[in-house]
C-alpha cells in the first residue's frame, strides 16, 4: 500500500513537471498555430535565471589569510560573500533562500525573453509550414543552449533547496494513514507549485476579459479581429505568459535536478509526446495526459511491475503514445481540424 | 536497372563520382582530408541522401530515422561475430534488417500525417534507443556498445581456416577496411556513389513524380481514387534502407554500434543536414551532411590560440575583441555557428545551399545577358 | 571539443589556411618510409604528440577536467618545466625533463563526452590527423574498452585514465591498452571486510548499477564480497547512464526491506542518485531493527565536493588521496596545488602517473616504436608514484598496489578535507590471478597507420 502511494506521489511530481512544460506549449499552438521546439529552451532559461541569482547572491570577497597555509603551502584564501558580509543573518537568510526569490528575477526576464522572441522571429513564421516553424525553433533552441553553454559552462550547477525544505515530509501522517510514507519535501512544493500555477493559467483564460478574447481568438482568429480587437498584441502576451510558466516551472525544478544547458532538450521531447496524446491545442489534455504519464511512469518503475515485463519503465511513455495516437487521432482531448491539414 | 539516365543527369552523376572519388586530394587544402572524416561524409552522405527521399519528396518529416542507424550497426556488427569479417555480408543483413523494421514502423506511422507522424516516429526511436540500455543489453551491450571479442564463432572465417591473432579487421576479400586508413573510405565513397545513382534513378521515375504529386496535395491525389499508402510505405522503407546502410559502413570502418547513435538528437541532426543542404534537390543533402561533419571536426578543433594565430596581424585593440568574439563560435561553441547559420537558413533561404546557388547562378546568368534559363545540371527542389 | 597547444602539425595547419598548403600529405608519405621500426605516428620531427582523450562534458565531465590539467601538469614537467612534480620521486631515472630522447612533449585533446562512440572518433581523429603517438585519458569503462580496442586495430598504445571495470584489463584486455587505476574486484576484497566490521554480519542489500560494463562488474564483485560476509543481496537494479532523476529507482528501496543501499554509480550519477537518496530520508530510516546505511563503492574527492553533506559517513574505496604521506604523493599535491589552486582528484593522479609512465616506458626502451615501448612497460616494477611499490604485471597489463578504503568525514576542516583513510589494503591482499577474468593480450605487432 505504502509503496504504491508512494509511486501515485512520485508520479504527480513528475506529472506536475511535464503538465507545466506542455502547457506552455499547448498554449502558443493553440493560440499562434505555432510548433514551439524552443520551448524546452525557455524552460532551461528559467532554470538558469536561479542559477544566475545564486551566484550573484554568493558573489564573493576574496582576502588571504596569511596565518593559515593549504596543504601544498600557499596562503589560504577566505572567501566571503557580499550579501553576507552586508546584511548579515538576512543575508544567509536570502542565500539560503535564493531558488524560491529567484522566481522574482525570472518573471520579468522571461516575460521580456517570450516578447522578443515572438516579436523577432515566431511572428514571422505563423503563415509558413509547421516543418519550417519546428525546424527555425529548433535552430534557436541551440542557440540559446549554446549561449548558455559558453557563459555557465556544460556541466549541471547544483542547487539547494532552502535548508528548511531539504529532509523528508512524513506525508503518511500528514493524511493520517499513520507512520511512514516519507517524502521530499522539495517535492511536495513543487507539486503544489506546479498545480497552483496551473490553476491560475486556467483562471486567467476562463474568468478574465483578456483571457476570454485570447479563447475566442484560439477559435477563431479572423471573426475576432473583426470585432476590431487588436489579437495580435494579445497574442503576443500569451506567449510571454507561455516563457514565464515555462521559466518558473525551470527554477523550482532545480533543487530536484541540477540544471544543465542540455535540460531543456530532454524535457522537450517528452513534453511534446505530452501535448500530442492530450491533443494538440488543448490545454486540459495536456495537464491531463501529463500526470496521466507521470503516473504511468512511475508505476512502470516498479520493481513488481518490471518483473512482469522487463523493460517497461523505459518505453512506457512512448508505447502510451503511440496507442493513443492511433486509437484517438485527436490525442485524449484534441479538437478536430488541428494538423491534419 | 537499365541505365537510360539523361544526358544532364548522366553529367551530374559523373560530376558527383569524379568530386567524391577525388576527395582526398581536393580536400587537403581545407585539412579534411583523413579518412575518417572523408568515411563521415559519405557515412552521412548516404543517411541525408536516404532521408531526403522520404522527407524532401514526400514532405513527411521523420524525427526517428537515426533508429535505422543503430539497427544497421547493430545487424552489421553481429554479422561479423557470427558468420564472417568480410564487410559485404554484413551489409546486405543490416539492409534487410533496416528495411524490415522500417515496414513495420512505417506501416504503423503512416497512417498519421503532419506532426503525428513525427512524434509517432520519434517515440519508435526512442523506444529503440531505450530499450537498447535496458532490456536488449544482451543483444546490444548496452552503454558499453556491442564489439568484436576474441572467441565470436566467425562460422564462416573459421571454416575457411583463417589465421588469426587478435582481433580481426573488417576486410573485403583481403583488402582491410577497418582500423583507419583509406581502403574504408573508397569503400563508402563508392557506395554512395551507387547510392547517387540509385536515387538519381528513384527521383526521376513515376515513382518519384507520384511521391511529389503526394507532396503537394494528398487530398487531390486521394479523390482521383488513388491509395496514398504503399507509396508513402516504400519511400519510408526505401530511406530507413539506406540509414541501415549507413549505419552498417559506420560499422564496418569502426567495427562498434553504440546507441547514442539511436539518440533522437542524431535523427535532429540529419533533419539539418537536409534542410541545410536543400530538402528535394539531389546533392544539397549530401553537401549539407559534409558541411555539418566538417564544422564538427575542423571548426570544433579552434580555439584562441589559434584565432590569435590568424589575426596576428591584427593591432592588439582591435585582435583582442574580435577574438574573444569570434571565440564564442568555434572550438566549443561550434554548435552555436551550426544553429545560427541553421536559423538564418530557414528564414531567408528555406531551400538551402542549393537554393543559394541557384539564386547566385541566376544572378550570374542575368548579369551576363544570357536569355537562358538557369537549370543546367541542376536538380529541381520538389515542391 | 578539442583544443591545440602549440603543435608542429597544429601550426602547419594555420599555415595552411594563411596560404602554405603543405602541411598535409602526411599520410601518402608515411608509407613511404615504413621501415622496419616504424610503428603508427612515431614522431619524426622534433616534437612526439601525446593524445589526450578526456570527458569534457556528460556524467563524468568534471574528473575529466582534472585529468586535462593533471596531462597538462605533466607535459610541463616532461620538458622540464615547473617544480618537475613526481619526476624527482619516481624510481626509475629515465626521465631527464628534457622531453622524451629529446623531443618535446606536444599534445592535443578531445572531448570524449562520456560516450563510447563520441571516444572513439576523438581518439581516431588524434591519431589520423594530428599524429598523436599515445592516446591517453577517459573517465568511464566503456570509453576505456571501446578506445583500448580501436588503439590495438591502429596499433597506438593506450594508456587508460580512471577505469575501474574488472572487464578492462580481463575480458577486454588488449596487448596495446595498459591500466595503472584499481578495479571492481579490488574493491570488493577491499571493503568487504570494513563494511563487515561497520554494519555486522546480517544485513539485506539493495543494489543500484550503472548499466554498463563497470557497474555490471562492480555490482558482482561487491555481490561476491559481501555475500561472503553472509549479507542477502535483496535485488540489484540497473538504472541508465546519466538520467539525473533517481527517484522512480529510489522509492522501490523503501519498502524491500533491505537495510543497505550499494550504489554502483560514479560521477555525477553518484552524485544524484546519492543527494536524492538522502532526500528521500534513507539515512534517517530504521529497518529490521537496523540503522539504515548507504555504500558508494568507488568514489572521489571531486563526487565528495558535488554530494556535501550526502558524503559523510559514507564508506567507498579509492585508487589514491592526496592526503597519503609518501614523498611522491606531497610532491605531486604540492605542485598540482600550486598550479590550479585545489588539490588533484585521484583521477587526476592515475592519469599523471600514466603520462610518466608511458614517457618513461619510452627513454628506458630507447624508441617511440610501439612494440618496444610495450616490452618496456610489461612487468614493470616502480615506486615513487604515490601508492609504493607497483607492479605493471605483463600478463593483463594492470598495476597492482595497495588501494585505500576511505570515508566520508563527518567534520571537514576545509572544503578539500572531505575524505579520511579508513585502511590501506596491501598489495598482496589484492592480487589475483589473470586467469580468473579470461580474455587475451593480442599480437604486439607494428602497424603503419
Amino acid at each position: 500500500m505504502d509503496a504504491i502511494l508512494l509511486q501515485i506521489l512520485n508520479g504527480l511530481d513528475k506529472g506536475g513537471a511535464y503538465a507545466l512544460i506542455a502547457l506552455g506549449l499547448t498554449l502558443v499552438f493553440g493560440t499562434l498555430g505555432v510548433v514551439n521546439f524552443a520551448h524546452g529552451a525557455l524552460f532551461m532559461m528559467g532554470a538558469f535565471c536561479a542559477v544566475a541569482f545564486n551566484k550573484l547572491l554568493t558573489l564573493q570577497s576574496v582576502t588571504i589569510d596569511p596565518s593559515q597555509t593549504t596543504p601544498w603551502g600557499s596562503p589560504m584564501e577566505v572567501r566571503q560573500p557580499y550579501v553576507e558580509a552586508w546584511l548579515g543573518e538576512s543575508g544567509k537568510f536570502l542565500v539560503d533562500y535564493s531558488v524560491p526569490a529567484s522566481i522574482l528575477l525570472a518573471i520579468p526576464v522571461m516575460l521580456i525573453v517570450g516578447i522578443a522572441m515572438e516579436r523577432g522571429l515566431i511572428r514571422h513564421f505563423y503563415k509558413r509550414p509547421h516543418s519550417e516553424q519546428i525546424l527555425v525553433t529548433f535552430g534557436l533552441a541551440i542557440v540559446i543552449q549554446e549561449i548558455i553553454k559558453h557563459y555557465f559552462g556544460a556541466n549541471p550547477i547544483p542547487q539547494p533547496a532552502p535548508a528548511a525544505f531539504r529532509g523528508t515530509a512524513a506525508v503518511g501522517e500528514m493524511i493520517g494513514l499513520g507512520q511512514g510514507l516519507p517524502y521530499p519535501w522539495w517535492r511536495l512544493i513543487y507539486l503544489a507549485f506546479s498545480l497552483s500555477i496551473i490553476g491560475a493559467v486556467f483562471a486567467f483564460l476562463r474568468f478574465t476579459t483578456y483571457g476570454m478574447v485570447v479563447r475566442a481568438g484560439m477559435r477563431d482568429r479572423e471573426t475576432v479581429g473583426l470585432l476590431g480587437i487588436n489579437i495580435e498584441r494579445r497574442f503576443t502576451v500569451v506567449f510571454g505568459i507561455a516563457a514565464v510558466v515555462a521559466g518558473v516551472a525551470g527554477v523550482m525544478y532545480t533543487p530536484i535536478l541540477p540544471p544543465d544547458y542540455h535540460i531543456g532538450m530532454e524535457f522537450l521531447v517528452l513534453s511534446f509526446v505530452v501535448v500530442v496524446v492530450g491533443g494538440m491545442g488543448s490545454l486540459g489534455g495536456a495537464v491531463l495526459a501529463g500526470f496521466l504519464l507521470g503516473i504511468l511512469q512511475s508505476f512502470a518503475s516498479m520493481n513488481e511491475v518490471k518483473a512482469i515485463i522487463p523493460g517497461i519503465d523505459q518505453i512506457i511513455i512512448y508505447l502510451v503514445a503511440v496507442v493513443v495516437l492511433l486509437t484517438l487521432p485527436r490525442g485524449l482531448m484534441g479538437r478536430a481540424g488541428v494538423m491534419e491539414e | 536497372m537499365a541505365l537510360n539516365l539523361s544526358k544532364q543527369d548522366w553529367l551530374l552523376f559523373l560530376g558527383f563520382a569524379l568530386v567524391v572519388l577525388t576527395m582526398p586530394i581536393t580536400l587537403q587544402p581545407l585539412g579534411a582530408a583523413y579518412p575518417a572524416l572523408m568515411q563521415k561524409f559519405c557515412i552521412f552522405g548516404i543517411f541525408a541522401l536516404g532521408f531526403n527521399i522520404l522527407f524532401g519528396l514526400t514532405g513527411y518529416l521523420s524525427f526517428g530515422h537515426a533508429a535505422f542507424i543503430g539497427i544497421g550497426s547493430y545487424a552489421a556488427v553481429w554479422m561479423f561475430k557470427l558468420l564472417t569479417m568480410n564487410a559485404l555480408p554484413a551489409i546486405f543483413f543490416s539492409m534487410i534488417v533496416a528495411g524490415l523494421v522500417a515496414v513495420v514502423i512505417g506501416y504503423v506511422a503512416l497512417r498519421r500525417s503532419g506532426i503525428y507522424f513525427s512524434i509517432l516516429t520519434l517515440a519508435f526511436a526512442q523506444m529503440f534507443y531505450n530499450l537498447a540500455y535496458s532490456v536488449l543489453t544482451p543483444l546490444t551491450n548496452g552503454e558499453t556498445g556491442l564489439q568484436l571479442t576474441l572467441n565470436d564463432p566467425r562460422m564462416l572465417d573459421n571454416m575457411a581456416g583463417a589465421a588469426t591473432g587478435g582481433l580481426p579487421r573488417v576486410e573485403l576479400f583481403g583488402i582491410g577496411l577497418s582500423g583507419g586508413g583509406y581502403a574504408g573510405f573508397y569503400f563508402c565513397a563508392v557506395i554512395l556513389i551507387l547510392c547517387f545513382f540509385f536515387a538519381i534513378k528513384i527521383f526521376r521515375s513515376p515513382f518519384g513524380l507520384m511521391l511529389r504529386a503526394l507532396k503537394s496535395n494528398q487530398n487531390r491525389m486521394r479523390y482521383t481514387g488513388f491509395n496514398n499508402r504503399p507509396y508513402l510505405l516504400a519511400a519510408f522503407v526505401i530511406s530507413g534502407v539506406y540509414a541501415g546502410l549507413a549505419g552498417s559502413l559506420m560499422a564496418v570502418t569502426d567495427p562498434l554500434a553504440g546507441a547514442e547513435r539511436m539518440q533522437w538528437t542524431a535523427s535532429g541532426e540529419v533533419v539539418l543536414m537536409t534542410i541545410l543542404g536543400g530538402a528535394g534537390t539531389l546533392v544539397g543533402p549530401i553537401l549539407g551532411a559534409a558541411v555539418i561533419k566538417y564544422f564538427e571536426n575542423i571548426f570544433s578543433a579552434f580555439n584562441e590560440q589559434t584565432l590569435h594565430r590568424i589575426f596576428d596581424f591584427l593591432p592588439d585593440s582591435i585582435e583582442n575583441p574580435l577574438v574573444s568574439v569570434l571565440s564564442l563560435f568555434v572550438g566549443e561553441g561550434w554548435h552555436l555557428t551550426l544553429g545560427v547559420i541553421f536559423v538564418l537558413i530557414v528564414i531567408f533561404l528555406p531551400g538551402g545551399i542549393m537554393e543559394g546557388f541557384r539564386r547566385l547562378s541566376g544572378l550570374f546568368n542575368r548579369g551576363g545577358g544570357g536569355g537562358k534559363p538557369a537549370v543546367a545540371s541542376h536538380p529541381q527542389p520538389a515542391e | 571539443m578539442s583544443s591545440f597547444i602549440v603543435t608542429r602539425r597544429g601550426l602547419l595547419r594555420t599555415g595552411a589556411l594563411s596560404g602554405l598548403a603543405l602541411a598535409a600529405p602526411m599520410h601518402f608519405v608515411r608509407g613511404a618510409y615504413a621501415e622496419d621500426k616504424m610503428s603508427c605516428n612515431v614522431p619524426t620531427g622534433d616534437t612526439v604528440t601525446f593524445g589526450f582523450n578526456v570527458p569534457l562534458s556528460g556524467p563524468y565531465a568534471d574528473e575529466g577536467q582534472d585529468e586535462l590539467k593533471a596531462y597538462k601538469l605533466a607535459v610541463k614537467h616532461l620538458n622540464g618545466e615547473g617544480d618537475g612534480g613526481m619526476l624527482p620521486t619516481f624510481s626509475s631515472k629515465a626521465l631527464k625533463g628534457n622531453g622524451i630522447l629529446g623531443k618535446k612533449v606536444a599534445f592535443v585533446s578531445g572531448d570524449t563526452q562520456t560516450k563510447a562512440d563520441a571516444a572513439r572518433d576523438s581518439a581516431k581523429r588524434m591519431v589520423e590527423k594530428d599524429g598523436a603517438v599515445v592516446i591517453t585519458g577517459g573517465s568511464s569503462s566503456a570509453e576505456a574498452v571501446a578506445v583500448q580496442s580501436l588503439c590495438q586495430d591502429l596499433g597506438v598504445i593506450f594508456m587508460t585514465g580512471l577505469t575501474h571495470s574488472n572487464d578492462t584489463t580481463g575480458k577486454d584486455k588488449k596487448r596495446y591498452g595498459f591500466r595503472h587505476f584499481f578495479n571492481a574486484y579490488m574493491s570488493g576484497i577491499g571493503l568487504g571486510p570494513v563494511i563487515g566490521e561497520a554494519y555486522g554480519a546480517d544485513r539485506k542489500a539493495y543494489h543500484l548499477t550503472a548499466d554498463y560494463t563497470w557497474g555490471w562488474t562492480q555490482e558482482e564483485s561487491m555481490k561476491a564480497a559481501t555475500e561472503k560476509l553472509g549479507w542477502q543481496t535483496v535485488k540489484t537494479v540497473r538504472t541508465p547512464l546519466g538520467i539525473g532523476d533517481y527517484s522512480q529507482y529510489i522509492t522501490p528501496v523503501l519498502n524491500s526491506g533491505a537495510d543497505v543501499l550499494i550504489l554502483n554509480h560514479y560521477g555525477k550519477d553518484m552524485i544524484n542518485s546519492l543527494t536524492q537518496a538522502v532526500q528521500f530520508g534513507l539515512r534517517d530510516k530504521q529497518v529490521n531493527g537496523k540503522q539504515f546505511e548507504i555504500v558508494v563503492p568507488l568514489f572521489s574527492e571531486l563526487m565528495a565536493q558535488g554530494a556535501g553533506e550526502a558524503i559523510k559517513g559514507i564508506y567507498g574505496t579509492a585508487n589514491w588521496d592526496w592526503k597519503l604521506t609518501d614523498p611522491g604523493t606531497k610532491a605531486f599535491t604540492q605542485s598540482f596545488g600550486k598550479e590550479y589552486g585545489t588539490p588533484p582528484s585521484q583521477a587526476a593522479h592515475t592519469c599523471y602517473v600514466q603520462a610518466l609512465l608511458y614517457a618513461d616506458a619510452c627513454e628506458r626502451a630507447g624508441t617511440f616504436y610501439a612494440p618496444e615501448v610495450i616490452k618496456a612497460l610489461e612487468g614493470f616494477d616502480f615506486d615513487g608514484l604515490g601508492n609504493g611499490p607497483t607492479l605493471y604485471r605483463a600478463e593483463d597489463h594492470q598495476c597492482f598496489k595497495d588501494i585505500l578504503v576511505v570515508q566520508g568525514k563527518e567534520a571537514p576542516k576545509d572544503k578539500f578535507d572531505l575524505l579520511e583513510v579508513r585502511k590501506i589494503i596491501p598489495a598482496k591482499d589484492v592480487t589475483y590471478d589473470a586467469k580468473i577474468f579470461g580474455g587475451d593480450l593480442g599480437p604486439a605487432d607494428a602497424k603503419t597507420c
